[in-house]
């Protein structure tokens, strides 16, 4: 089983069409992945799904890169 | 008995308005619209120009692809978001331009779910025996409800009609609809404006959260596609064609993919057209019938979702 840290980095290079080693834990989608508002919103409802945990809108806001995206998964799976 | 599509028809405005044109006005580019909506250019009406004048030609091109006598239709439903007037209805204005009269006539409102509720609709009138010919159109002048200096939003909607002429039949015909509305999320698409006592109270131009909008549609849009296909007792790989709503090519791609459709059976008109909210899909649809992509034969999947929200779905063999 792959621990959520690859796990969140697999889809957001999936996600963004990038290779999985440009996917760093302090990269942002948008400055560094060259994301827009639409494929952040995909990024989130895909790790939504991975993780079948529901990032309400306020919440999802506030990830701009792959480490918040882990924190957040991680604070949030176990609940 | 089935509801049978035996004719479409669609109609555009003669003026064109391109992404480069738009760039001139307002802070936008080519490259920003056509990346996050693939949209590259949309139709916009004349001044003078009505949804009833857009719906009549597109209705009457149906009629002569369906071999149809104006004569003949018993039922007419107009899904529209920008009647004419606050009334009388859309229907009731173009049953007069069309010159015959009698049958019942009305507007149907979901916004850009319009056609698939107004076709679910005449469907059911069609299987009850309450009609036999029928013609249900989407037509919009959504211009009218722009703020061209919003370029959120001003860059993606354009004007249109489409039509289609509908048969009692014992052949299918048209195989399930499902229709769905959740009032809950009614803020996110939105234009609130009403007439009061003479004037304008609210905003009378179109307000969305693109993000939310986005989100809520591909889930919508995918569970409901699956819905339909079920109830008619067939499997993804049994649909030929989707002719989604045409508002963001993103989203389409997405409904595709849930579906596990390759975007080479996809009726994509959105890039020339924009979002014409009813009358995306019956153009799209016209689109596709006339350039001999969509066959006899082959099963159909429409899908449109709107403000509301309301959304759904039809499929049917043409």
């Amino acid at each position: 089983m792959e621990n959520i840290e690859q796990r969140v980095k697999k889809i957001v290079a999936e996600q963004l069409g990038v290779p999985e080693t440009d996917v760093k834990n302090e990269s942002s989608f948008v400055n560094d992945l060259g994301a827009d508002s639409l494929d952040t919103v995909e990024l989130v409802m895909a790790l939504e799904e991975e993780f079948e945990c529901e990032i309400p809108d306020e919440e999802a806001e506030k990830i701009t890169t792959v480490q918040q995206a882990i924190d957040y998964v991680s604070g949030n799976l176990d609940k | 008995m089935y509801a049978r599509i035996v004719g479409t028809g669609s109609y555009l405005p003669e003026k064109i308005l391109t992404n480069a044109e738009l760039a001139t006005r307002i802070d936008t580019s080519d490259e920003w619209i056509a990346t996050r909506t693939g949209i590259r250019a949309r139709h916009i009406a004349a001044d003078e120009q009505k949804t009833s004048d857009m719906a009549l030609v597109a209705v009457e091109r149906a009629l002569e692809a369906a071999g149809t006598a104006r004569e003949e239709i018993d039922l007419l439903i107009v899904a529209t978001t920008t009647p004419d007037n606050i009334f009388p209805s859309t229907a009731c204005l173009l049953q007069e331009k069309l010159g015959v009269h009698g049958f019942p006539a009305f507007d149907v409102q979901a916004v850009c779910a319009g056609f698939v509720y107004a076709l679910a609709t005449a469907n059911a009138m069609i299987q009850s025996g309450v009609a036999k010919c029928a013609v249900v159109v989407g037509a919009e002048k959504l211009t009218n409800l722009i703020d061209w200096n919003d370029r959120t939003t001003c860059v993606l909607f354009g004007d249109g009609a489409g039509a289609v002429v509908l048969r009692a039949s014992d052949e299918p015909g048209i195989l399930a609809t499902q229709l769905q509305a959740d009032g809950r999320y009614s803020s996110i698409l939105k234009a609130d404006g009403r007439v009061k006592q003479g004037s304008i109270d609210g905003s009378p131009y179109i307000h969305m959260e693109g993000s939310a909008v986005f989100k809520f549609a591909v889930r919508a849009l995918a569970e409901v596609a699956e819905k339909t296909i079920a109830a008619a007792g067939l499997q993804q790989s049994d649909v030929d064609w989707l002719v989604p709503h045409q508002a963001n090519l993103r989203i389409i791609e997405s409904t595709a993919k849930h579906l596990g459709l390759p975007m080479e059976q996809v009726i994509v008109t959105v890039d020339r057209h924009g979002n014409t909210s009813a009358a995306s899909i019956p153009l799209a649809l016209d689109a596709g019938v006339r350039d001999g992509r969509i066959k006899p034969g082959q099963t159909v999947l429409l899908e449109g979702i709107g403000g509301g929200f309301a959304w759904g779905s039809a499929l049917f063999k043409l």
